[in-house]
């Protein structure tokens, strides 16, 4: 390709390039299934993130990045340079970054590391996000024995822009000078891109010297610069310098514009003296970007960067050879196309159904023994961490700096307002480790439903999905089968529900020497809402409220369900495949019923069944529910198929509980249209959860399970209940 | 009225207090560190955030900035100052208020909303508050945790001059201080938020009662 023997930093230019972090070199052929075009989508795949438009001019770039393997070894600063990260990307949209969420993994934490490791990815979140003053306002945590040692670390970014005002990252003009922003460049984070290709192992520890190191205050300098100096018309364009540094920042800008680059390190500011031409290129230091200048405006960029206390260096300029081009103290140590370099090679593999798969049986009941004490066990499902309150985690991060934040963290959804209009967004994180585990095809669809209703709960209509695939490593049979599946079920939920995906990454490698994680592909979901004003939260909000159930009466399922691993520790079973026009149709409906101002009481029922679903509205308002007599004993009857745990805890499809007030019912009757089906469930009311003969518990009990500060957790999990 | 929200490298609640200030019915007024210039405003506001980075402690850095040696002067020749969070952070540093804010006991950044009491309403940030009036604001810190000598403290009380006491204590704080002002009281702390809840559409204009009180005592 080059017709010679590249030299050792032309070398080192390739091995960061061609990992599959930057070179997505095993995904890249699957990836091409997701469909990724619609109607809202400004910007697709291909940019620093996706960009959609809300109405009025305004559009969201928005995208989610993960960081593992940085965060197994040094959970802080991973988890913190991630954040930093997916900021970069959305700010090199020309976007300024208004919301961050976290979708996180851990091992159990009965484990001592597991506890170190969430203690420090969300002290790192908080660190991070809080200074450089972005609202993280949403995400998730699910604790499993597959993430033991091998963290999830996603993080997300929206930013808010001007569909106008948007930029791009191809470098254009030959003569134009590439200008470097933010901090000087170290040694820190050398290699970091192929470190995250790689499985951890116990030498994993010892690259702690592979993870960067983090500075939220540059990058709030760098965040308000870079505004500027785009509001100010001085920049051709902008990318961030992330995975593999100037490299890959300058390889990408030059392919894109079809032009070449010559990167001068002896220019580059440093943080230390002594460092090699390969070193400077490679560097992932933290807090930087590069941008493309003509010359005219350069001294008023270096400036501006002054101004706002930033390092700022002319680093090199366009040229017409198409070549990323390396020169120190004149002369050229380096060349290599461009476009070479940004398009790794692609290894296509066979696709083979693991035979774990073939054990997998549908889950027989007739061996599950009927436990019968449902206060305990609702209680045990409550106080479990993959279902107690999130707040210990979420009064860490600033959630409201902005005052943009309309629906505080808690609820299906985050949601942030427009200043100005009345228009708003809602954005969710969602992922079904177990589910993919067990029914990778099913399992990524379901994924994408989960978003799909979450956004829809609160009373925005989905349009379109950023994703994390985090995988085990695509070499074994097993791996690239769970991602080439995982994705075909994504697409085709995406193409059914209309949200396409615009862009994100992928995170292969995710293996210790206890094996490989759950597929979890992790998506990130946003919706836009005309009037911020007509939404829902979970929360109870009056007494007297009918509270229903709409759904299409699927059955309930404990196959591959949380009740099945919490309360009979088993791990087994094909969880039921949705209809994904079902799914669509009634969480639109839902939506509908919420923009229509008819209900501002909504939540999906998801893990942990029906009955936690209600408790967790319960929780969230402060009110209780009375169920109608003889009303669930139906569904165990019929959906249940005469088991109460099934009734109870199964996890259902495309089923909604919402509260309607009395005076509404009128018009919730007409909204539904005749061949919807909908169950008056019970009332809202009173301080605790009753279903007659069944259920009764008290709302303080609720919450003294619910309310528990999980960073204070020794005992084993569940262990308080009896 | 208007009114001027200082702005420091790493101030991050700028933007909210000018927004703040707009939802005041003033006329906002960037500051600009490296500037000493107070453009003739009728009243400050030092914001939230983590001005320089927070490096060395809170405040402690951005006190030395330019703009606020004409700021100290303005303070003592009796304009009203009113410190939020990181603000508070500073004007204690500055030695404007007394008192230092420390990590919060249980080591970990809190953001939540609170309740808090006004125990005077002697000072321009609270003159439009009813006396004992009890506000629910937001917080977000990592060092609230009101700190002073016990003679400072009884001096604080004796004279009135603890602003806002919370309700739940959410930091550690010495007497559960939420706001102190200096001898004059023209120069008032506060950990809480008021410009994050300005806004019916956030849910709560509460917010609205602290900041407009300077309104009602410069007779707008």
């Amino acid at each position: 390709m080059m017709g010679r023997a590249p030299n050792f930093l032309e070398l080192s230019l390739f091995s960061v390039m061609w990992s599959e972090h930057c070179g997505y070199k095993n995904s890249r052929p699957l990836l091409g299934r997701f469909p990724n075009e619609g109607m809202r989508v400004v910007q697709g795949p291909g940019e620093n993130a996706g960009v959609v438009e809300v109405g009025d001019g305004w559009a969201l770039a928005f995208k989610m990045e993960s960081h593992n393997h940085p965060s197994a070894v040094e959970p802080y600063e991973g988890a913190a340079t991630g954040v930093g990260g997916i900021i970069r990307d959305i700010l090199a949209m020309g976007a300024r970054p208004v919301a961050l969420l976290d979708s996180l993994r851990f091992g159990p934490l009965e484990e001592e590391h597991n506890r170190y490791l969430f203690r420090e990815v969300v002290r790192g979140i908080g660190g991070y996000g809080n200074a450089v003053g972005v609202p993280t306002v949403g995400g998730e945590v699910e604790f499993g024995r597959a993430y033991s040692g091998n963290p999830l670390v996603n993080a997300m970014c929206v930013g808010l822009i001007r569909v106008e005002d948007l930029v791009r990252s191809s470098a254009s003009g030959e003569g134009n000078l590439v200008v470097l922003l933010g901090s000087k460049t170290g040694r820190d984070g050398i290699h970091g891109a192929t470190f995250a290709s790689d499985e951890l192992t116990d030498e994993s520890e010892s690259k702690r010297s592979n993870v960067q190191v983090g500075d939220p205050f540059c990058e709030k300098m760098l965040i308000e610069c870079c505004l500027k100096l785009l509001d100010e018309d001085l920049l051709v364009s902008l990318q961030d310098l992330g995975a593999a540094g100037i490299t890959s920042s300058a390889a990408e800008m030059a392919a894109k514009g079809g032009v070449g680059i010559e990167i001068e390190t002896d220019r580059v500011p440093l943080r230390e003296s002594g460092m090699e031409p390969t070193e400077v290129m490679i560097s992932e230091s933290q807090e930087r970007m590069l941008a493309v200048v003509e010359p005219e405006k350069v001294d008023e960029v270096l400036r501006l960067a002054e101004r706002y206390e930033l390092v700022g260096a002319v680093v090199g300029r366009v040229a017409d050879h198409g070549d990323l081009r390396v020169l120190h103290d004149g002369e050229v140590v380096g060349t290599v196309p461009a476009e070479h370099l940004a398009d790794a090679p692609v290894y296509e593999r066979d696709v083979v159904r693991p035979r774990y798969l073939e054990d997998v049986p549908e889950l027989d009941l007739s061996g599950l023994p009927e436990r019968e004490d449902y206060n305990a066990i609702l209680l045990q499902m409550l106080g479990h961490p993959n279902f107690c309150s999130r707040r210990p985690i979420f009064t860490q991060y600033d959630h409201q700096v902005g005052t943009d934040t309309v629906i505080l963290p808690g609820a299906d959804a985050a949601v942030m307002r427009i200043k100005g209009t009345d228009l708003g967004f809602a954005a969710t994180t969602d992922g079904r480790g177990r589910h993919c585990y067990l029914d990778p095809r099913g399992g990524g669809a379901a994924t994408v439903a989960e978003a799909y209703r979450n956004l829809s709960c609160v009373g925005a209509e989905p349009v379109a999905v950023t994703d994390c695939l985090n995988f085990g490593s695509p070499e074994k049979p097993d791996g690239y089968y769970q991602l080439a599946e995982c994705i075909e079920g994504m697409s085709e939920a995406c193409e059914v529900f209309g949200t396409p995906v615009v862009s994100g990454n992928v995170s292969l490698y995710n293996e210790t020497d206890r094996g490989a994680i759950y597929p979890t592909p992790t998506v990130g979901m946003v919706g836009v809402m005309q009037d911020v004003n007509r939404r829902a939260t979970p929360a109870f909000k009056r007494e007297g409220d009918m509270v229903v159930v709409i759904g299409s009466g699927s059955p309930p399922s404990l196959a591959g369900s949380d009740y099945l691993e919490i309360v009979h520790g088993r791990v087994t079973g094909r969880p039921p495949s949705a209809d994904l026009g079902s799914e669509k149709e009634y969480a639109d409906l839902v939506r509908h019923l919420i923009s229509e101002g008819i209900v501002d009481t909504a939540h999906d029922i998801s893990s942990g069944g029906e009955v936690v679903a209600v408790a967790e509205m319960a929780l969230a308002g402060g009110l209780g529910i009375t169920y109608t007599e003889g009303e669930f004993e139906r569904k165990i009857a019929g959906q249940g198929r005469g088991r109460t745990d099934v009734a109870l805890f199964g996890e259902e499809c495309e089923t909604f509980v919402v509260a309607v007030p009395w005076e509404r019912w009128a018009d919730f009757q007409a909204a539904v249209p005749g061949n919807v089906g909908y169950d008056q469930i019970g009332t809202v009311g009173g301080n605790r959860l009753t279903i007659p003969g069944l259920i009764d518990v008290s709302l303080s009990d609720l919450k003294e399970a619910y309310e528990r500060d999980l960073f204070e957790q020794h005992a084993p999990e569940g262990g308080h209940i009896g | 009225m208007r009114i001027g929200v200082t702005v420091f490298p790493g101030s991050n609640c700028d933007r909210d207090a000018l927004y703040g200030v707009e939802r005041m019915g003033a006329e906002a007024v960037e500051l600009w560190h490296a500037d000493a210039d107070l453009k003739g405003v009728d009243a400050v506001i030092v914001p939230g955030g983590f001005s320089y980075g927070d490096y060395l402690r809170p405040g402690a850095i951005a006190r030395f900035a330019n703009v606020m040696g004409q700021l100290e002067e303005f303070a003592k020749s009796g304009g009203p100052v009113l410190g939020v969070c990181n603000g508070f952070q500073v004007l204690t540093e500055a030695h404007l208020l007394p008192g230092a804010l420390l990590r919060n006991t249980h080591m970990r950044f809190v953001c939540d909303r609170v309740r808090v009491r006004v125990e005077t309403v002697d000072t321009p940030w609270t003159a439009g508050c009813d006396p004992g009036e009890e506000l629910t604001l937001p917080v977000a810190h990592n060092e609230g945790n009101y700190f002073a000598d016990p003679e400072t403290l009884a001096e604080l009380e004796e004279e009135g001059r603890v602003v806002l006491r919370y309700l739940e204590n959410p930091n550690g704080s010495a007497n559960d201080i939420a706001g102190v002002c200096n001898e004059d009281r023209n120069v008032v702390g506060i950990m809480p938020h008021p410009e994050r809840v300005s806004d019916p559409a956030l849910g709560s204009d509460e917010g609205l009662r602290i900041l407009r009180s300077v309104l009602v005592g410069a007779g707008v």
